[in-house]
């Protein structure tokens, strides 16, 4: 085994990774949370009209 | 509840750094397109140097690219970062201090920035140009808002880290081991330094700086941008969060290979060539996945581009980032780039990316904070954004189509044998047939930098503190 073993080795690894991660983004079971996650720019309203009310005038 | 309760359990953003940083986006957009004329005047009216040197264009050039990418650039990601951060983790910055230390750090960059480009002092590494005492004054800065970003992350009050914040910390992380490792280098006074490398290991590592800041400054961070105010301003969620996840790790893992494609046929290993060659060409899927994933955010509500021209810079600005990124690695393969390096093509490239793209997504972001942190419903005049909108695209589209235009034909003329194997052009006829595309550039560049001030008149309006318009309750602190 040499250097080169490593360098095919690394791109098998690289492979199995992105693939891996596929698997992982795509399962189902994180569907739900996914699709919440996904809500998050329109979760904080509140925050941001307090913001702008309590805030931005005052500065 | 008194006041100090209602603070505590109901906790506020940080506007007023984001306020700050989004003003000199626009402040610095208009100085740096205004120097971006000024040298594509130069290139077509050569007289317009002045014969000085502080005015020159080989000193003006790299005034312009920083003063685009760090200066507008900058502070749009700045602005932007610390806003989606705030809003997607549902916390307040981790310290408001730190954040004001990051605002007038990097203002001070941009002011040192444009005092000693003019005066020629000069790293002379393409885009990192600065000296060493201005790169420490960066990479200090640069820690601070790490910092910021990354504890303010720490302190959400969110189970997930939103995709946009993902993209934001992966350009933060990325551009500081990227200007920290290709600005290393040995000061002999405290204007003067050399490169601690040398040789072709210099140039593998300037372009490992140069194309990653293109893909960590200038891609990650304004995807960052595209996944939080595209599907803000379309009022619906991203179309998948999964392609999302996957976009994010394959294009970091892809970009920073990149690299080698500047050095085509230079001294650079035949290997090192073709290896960023083919990583660029791979490039081509993350980089189109995610604009797939930001244009079909607007599937059922295109009919919005009817009426909006904040969604219609943010959509158009994806058109651009698709078309450049798949002319990018079509450049990149060794023998198109045999015809393409060198000249006004590579140019009109970057410019489609920095104008259609990076300037175009930074402008749409630009018109939705503003209303927000001026605390009004809307900007002033809407029908102005849309006067906006058309100026940047017809100039985006004059200026990129003027040196596809002159760079294929100086490619072209470059290359051109007689049959006795002797040039057909000498170099000075390339220059003398440029000139009508040096004139489109500065008409279209021109009418781009217009643009921006139409922005400028538009932001002074609407931040423009109207008596009436304030609501009664806080009639009283604003008075203070």
């Amino acid at each position: 085994m040499d250097i080169n073993d490593l360098r095919g080795l690394s791109t098998l690894f690289l492979m199995i990774s992105f693939i891996g991660l596929c698997f992982w983004a795509y399962s189902s079971k994180r569907r739900a949370s996914f699709d919440e996650a996904a809500q998050l720019p329109f979760a904080d309203e509140e925050q941001n009209q307090r913001t702008m009310r309590e805030e931005v005038r005052n500065d | 509840m008194s006041e100090l309760n209602s603070a505590l359990e109901h906790p506020t953003y940080n506007y007023k750094v984001v306020r700050q940083f989004a003003v000199m986006t626009v402040v610095w957009g208009i100085v740096g397109m205004l120097v971006g004329v000024l040298i594509a005047a130069q290139l077509a009216w050569p007289a317009l140097n002045f014969d000085l040197p502080w005015t020159s264009f080989g000193r003006l050039r790299p005034l312009h690219t920083n003063a685009v990418i760090f200066a507008f650039g900058g502070s749009a990601l700045f602005a932007t970062s610390y806003y989606v951060v705030q809003r997607t983790c549902q916390t307040r910055l981790i310290s408001d201090k730190l954040a004001a230390f990051t605002f007038w750090g990097w203002q001070l960059v941009i002011v040192l920035a444009a005092i000693t480009l003019p005066l020629g002092l000069t790293s002379s590494k393409e885009y990192a140009e600065l000296e060493w005492p201005i790169d420490i004054l960066i990479a200090v800065v640069w820690v601070a808002y790490a910092i910021v970003f990354f504890g303010t992350v720490a302190k959400r009050n969110t189970s997930h880290i939103y995709v946009a914040n993902w993209f934001y910390g992966g350009f933060i992380l990325t551009v500081a081991v990227l200007h920290i490792l290709n600005s290393l280098a040995i000061p002999v006074s405290l204007t003067k330094s050399y490169s601690v490398y040398a040789g072709t290991v210099d140039a593998m590592m300037q372009w490992w700086y140069g194309h990653n800041a293109v893909g960590f400054f200038l891609t990650a961070g304004f995807l960052g941008m595209m996944y939080y105010f595209v599907p803000k301003q379309a009022e619906r969620p991203v179309y998948s969060y999964r392609l999302s996840i996957v976009h994010f790790w394959a294009l970091i893992a892809v970009y920073i290979w990149a690299g080698p494609h500047h050095l085509h046929y230079t001294a650079l290993p035949d290997w090192a060539q073709s290896l960023g060659m083919v990583m660029s060409i791979i490039l081509l899927a993350p980089s189109w996945g995610g604009m797939i994933n930001g244009m079909m955010t607007l599937s059922g509500a295109w009919h919005k581009l009817r009426t909006d021209p904040i969604l219609r810079f943010l959509v158009v600005s994806l058109s651009f980032y698709g078309m450049s990124t798949f002319e990018g690695p079509m450049m990149s393969i060794k023998t198109v780039n045999a015809l393409s390096h060198y000249t006004d093509w590579t140019i009109g490239h970057v410019h489609s990316g920095a104008l259609g793209w990076v300037a175009m997504i930074s402008i749409g972001a630009t018109y939705h904070l503003i209303p927000i942190l001026f605390g009004k419903e809307k900007m002033y005049s809407v029908e102005l954004i849309n006067v906006h909108f058309w100026m940047s695209t017809i100039g985006t589209v004059l200026y990129i189509a003027s040196m596809w235009v002159n760079g294929i034909m100086q490619g072209l003329m470059w290359r051109a044998y007689n049959q006795d194997g002797t040039l057909t052009y000498t170099f000075v006829e390339s220059v003398a047939a440029s000139h009508p595309g040096y004139l489109v550039r500065v008409i279209g560049g021109g009418i781009f930098f217009a643009g921006m001030l139409v922005m400028a008149y538009n932001l002074y309006m609407t931040a423009r503190r109207d008596a009436s318009e304030d609501q009664p309750a806080s009639a009283a602190a604003s008075a203070a």
